[in-house]
């Protein structure tokens, strides 16, 4: 499958995401090797109005989400894969006022499991915010609209 | 928030058994609508149903990023109701374990403070929608707070 394909696949993976458009989450990059995307900055996923620091569980979306639609980025069919087990470690605070990238790739695909691993960061994937490791199930081949490709 | 007293808020929440002013506080906890209700000494969160907070449209299913958020929430709200720290605390890390579907209906959670430690606090939360004893999602975490 060639990068651009996996690129629509991911753009229109997260477009069905109601919450996802909520936050405004958009795709940065997708390959072979990995997905990258954007978290932007606004006032209502704010956490601590002290510093006006982003909210742990919008990170936490963020992340979810960034790993489990890496799952296309590593699958030859779209497969839905729900999350069976996520851990987040924070490294340091996310400065307030900048977007928020999340990376995730898939480094084992077993026939039922998926582990993904990844990283926030907001200026350099080098200081991460925060480190992510995630376990995903799979289902089996895309049901309904998402395993259609092409449509939408 | 500086000049605001959290304590005196968390005292206020307590007597007047009315949370909202605690959960409007956040700009995320009013995003994905958390509410808070107290049953004795118990404290229970409430995530009510709403189409903003749903990931996989077909089931339809709330988004774990939401479970999630919700949850760490719940287990920060609870640590700032019993602990009576000046400041929220700081998440340092978190970890969920998804049982099962969260459907796209009103969704409750319950916290337990398994160690607080003068710097850092171990809360571990579950969350559940038709049967406690059924939950949705389990998750465990810490966070750095200040001592009191």
């Amino acid at each position: 499958m060639s990068d651009s394909q996996i690129l629509e696949r991911t753009q229109r993976f997260l477009s069905f995401l109601r919450h996802c458009q909520v936050l405004g989450l958009s795709v940065e990059h997708a390959d072979g090797s990995g997905l990258i995307l954007r978290l932007p900055y606004s006032e209502k996923i704010v956490g601590n109005p002290e510093t006006g620091g982003v909210h742990g569980g919008a990170i936490t979306t963020l992340m979810d989400t960034t790993c489990g639609i890496s799952t296309a980025c590593a699958l030859p069919e779209l497969e839905v894969c729900p999350t069976l087990d996520l851990r987040i470690d924070y490294m340091h605070p996310a400065e307030p006022g900048h977007d928020i990238f999340g990376f995730a790739e898939c480094y084992r695909v077993t026939p039922t499991v998926i582990f993904t691993r990844g990283v926030a960061y907001q200026h350099d994937i080098n200081e991460p915010i925060a480190h992510v490791v995630g376990a995903f199930m799979r289902m089996g081949k895309a049901a309904g609209g998402l395993g259609k490709e092409g449509v939408a | 928030m500086s000049g605001l007293n959290l304590n005196e808020l968390v005292h206020e929440a307590h007597a007047s058994n009315d949370y909202d002013s605690l959960i409007r506080l956040v700009p995320y906890a009013r995003l994905i609508g958390i509410e808070c209700l107290r049953l004795g000494d118990e404290m229970v969160f409430r995530l009510p149903q709403n189409e903003d907070n749903i990931g996989n449209p077909m089931l339809p299913a709330i988004h774990g990023g939401v479970i999630a958020g919700f949850m760490e929430h719940a287990a920060m709200l609870h640590l700032l109701m019993f602990m009576g720290a000046p400041h929220l605390p700081k998440i340092i890390d978190f970890s969920i374990d998804y049982l099962r579907a969260g459907h796209y209906r009103d969704t409750f959670a319950a916290c337990q403070v398994w160690r607080q430690g003068r710097r850092v606090a171990n809360v571990a939360i579950t969350a559940w929608q038709t049967h406690q004893a059924e939950p949705i999602a389990t998750a465990r975490c810490h966070f750095k707070i200040d001592e009191p």
